[in-house]
């Protein structure tokens, strides 16, 4: 069979074959209308498929062999941190007492677990220099949500009711605004100067009497230090607005420096990207949130605490914005998360910091004699360039980012952020050895070399992977979202 | 590059075509080509106030989603419904088929303080 020829799982259906055997009935059976009303049963049988149990592991390994990912390869997606999943916190999510525990177990059953919960809480607690971390939210954005949503209420609970407003840089996560709309503020949006970092002038004309927040990334979306931030943060408490930290890329200054001294009031965290949690193949993420004594009253509910050395849920929190997700968390992640920040220690810490700014500042030096580099500073974590210089020779960025799958590498971040023209976000993580790094490098230089040279190679590409150029435009334009049966 | 002289242009890439008391708005060549293949057009509706300087809607493009920034003041009277069904106009046709929204002006001297087309060229240039 070719490769491209990989049939769906309907398509390899035969009527009557099974790949499942089940136990014999050992329970009355009972007609499903007398228990469901009318409207609610179907009339046809759906059309599930039917294969036997090796034909579906064969269809699945195939397609599973299609994919890309950390252990297959390179995958330099800025803002992802798409670092290497130790295997080891595999094992240890897998310990009979975290996998196998049910979520309505009585507390005195439950210790060890509540008590890796309450030990993450205060390792986060220490990384981010915040006063108390809810573990609850289950991913970035959902973090984000959370923390906006105790800000609203702590400016509620002091009869401040007209700070409706979020301020966010141009440079911003797509995120930012979307998790203050939901939280029901309006974005306000704040520009960079011509050094890539917020513009104070324009920050000082933006806050005010209604300022509920200013959210921000440090280092920036583009991989610089916002070497303002005490300022800034003077400039936003001075109008009585908070700062919240996007901990998306905290994998530039962990250990290092902690968000908190830098005067922000609530963090959250990706577990998913900074802690190995495996990300990338729809998670679940993490995303804890941390807040300083001001907002603990309001954290979700409930919080583990530790007394007398017992572990337990508090609930007893009058003032909390109440569950924002059912139980505690995505706990598995969190085991992972823990697992991996035992593992490394403190000292350890500082070298995942470390690694990840130098291996970014190699890759920056060495593509910027081929590459537009805009912002030609330092860069932290990761780096933006410009595909101007290409995009002159009618290669686009889109088209470097495809001619990359025929090497075999996940492309990084296009298109964003937003500020810079045909960006391209470079990632690298500590996790990579320079040979990787040198590889990859020696690829966009033999790219921007075809884009000068013989540009219809990039144009067209990719040339090697299991389907081309997709036409992205008409499969937005004109979705088919529904699978049709051949006749 | 087409910008028609006729039009007077804002910062944001916004055309505007005095009709009257009215005028008609739609982005420009230039943003059309940066943006590239646009997907979906979202514009307020018949009888919003729209503000200078203010979102009054968004395109999608296959890259990214931008904000349209209204260059005038005033009262959408109509707008272009057959982008919802066409968005492709935008990329074809910018300044005829893909005109977004007609707006009764609050302060007619908004149009005076918009770029002209050789104003607007000199802009992009860079």
């Amino acid at each position: 069979m070719h490769k491209e020829d990989q049939p769906l799982i309907f398509e390899l259906s035969t009527p009557g074959r099974v790949g499942y055997s089940l136990p014999e009935m050992d329970v009355s059976e009972t007609d499903l209308s007398e228990l469901l009303p009318e409207g609610f049963l179907r009339e046809e049988e759906p059309e599930l498929p039917e294969a036997s149990e090796l034909d579906i592991m064969r269809h699945y390994t195939a397609l599973s062999k299609r994919n890309h990912g950390v252990d297959s390869g390179f995958y330099p997606l800025g803002s992802c941190t798409m670092k290497y999943n130790p295997k080891m916190n595999e094992n240890v999510a897998r310990f009979n007492g975290f996998a196998h525990l049910h979520p309505l177990q009585d507390e005195s059953s439950v210790q060890g677990a509540l008590e890796l919960m309450y030990d993450l809480q205060e390792h986060l607690i220490e990384i981010t220099g915040m006063d108390e971390v809810t573990l609850q939210p289950a991913a970035g954005a959902h973090g984000e949500w959370t923390g906006l949503m105790m800000i609203r209420a702590f400016h509620e609970a002091n009869g401040d009711h007209n700070r409706t407003k979020v301020i966010v840089p141009d440079s911003a996560h797509g995120t930012n605004p979307a998790s203050a709309t939901v939280a029901g503020f309006e974005t306000i949006t704040v520009k960079s100067d011509e050094n890539g970092l917020v513009d104070l002038k324009d920050l000082k004309k933006v806050v005010g009497e209604d300022t509920a927040a200013l959210m921000l990334t440090n280092p920036n979306t583009l991989g610089l230090f916002e070497e303002n931030i005490l300022e800034m943060a003077e400039i936003v408490h001075g109008a009585g607005g908070k700062l919240y930290y996007d901990g998306a890329n905290l994998n530039a200054v962990m250990s290092k420096a902690r968000p908190g001294d830098m005067g922000f009031d609530v963090v959250h965290l990706n577990l998913h990207k900074t802690f190995t949690g495996p990300h990338g193949g729809g998670g679940p993420g993490s995303g804890p949130v941390g807040v300083k004594a001001d907002l603990i009253p309001f954290l979700p509910k409930p919080i583990v605490t530790k007394q007398d050395g017992v572990y337990k849920f508090d609930y007893d929190r009058p003032q909390s914005i109440g569950r924002v997700k059912p139980f505690y968390g995505n706990f598995g992640i969190n085991v992972r998360a823990y697992t991996y920040i035992r593992t490394m220690g403190p000292d350890g810490l500082k070298a995942v910091t470390e690694y990840a700014v130098l291996n970014a500042n190699y890759m920056m030096r060495r593509l910027a004699e081929y590459y537009d580099l805009p912002f030609n500073r330092h860069c932290k974590h990761e780096f933006v360039l410009s595909g101007k210089r290409q995009k002159k020779l009618g290669v686009r960025t889109l088209d470097i980012a495809k001619r990359l799958l025929d090497f075999g590498y996940h492309p990084p971040t296009i298109y964003f952020p937003l500020n810079v023209e045909e960006a391209i976000m470079i990632e690298p993580t500590e996790t990579e050895s320079k040979e990787t790094l040198d590889a990859f490098i020696d690829v966009m230089i033999q790219i921007a070399k075809e884009a000068e040279e013989n540009p219809e190679v990039v144009q067209e590409a990719p040339h090697s992977t299991v389907v081309g150029r997709l036409d992205e435009t008409t499969a937005a334009r004109k979705p088919i979202l529904r699978y049709q049966k051949a006749e | 590059m087409n910008t028609p002289k006729e039009l007077r242009y804002s910062e944001e890439h916004e055309w505007v075509q005095v009709e009257g008391e009215k005028v008609r708005i739609g982005i420009s060549d230039f943003a059309q080509s940066e943006l590239g293949d646009i997907v979906f057009v979202e514009l307020p509706e018949v009888g919003d106030e729209i503000t200078v300087n203010e979102p009054f809607g968004s395109v999608e493009s296959v890259k990214t989603v931008s904000e349209l920034y209204a260059p005038v003041s005033g009262k959408v009277v109509e707008i272009n419904e057959e982008l919802n069904d066409s968005p492709e106009f935008v990329n074809e046709s910018p300044y005829e088929k893909a005109w977004m929204v007609v707006v009764e002006l609050s302060d007619s001297s908004e149009v005076d303080k918009l770029m002209t087309a050789e104003q607007y060229e000199e802009m992009i240039k860079e």
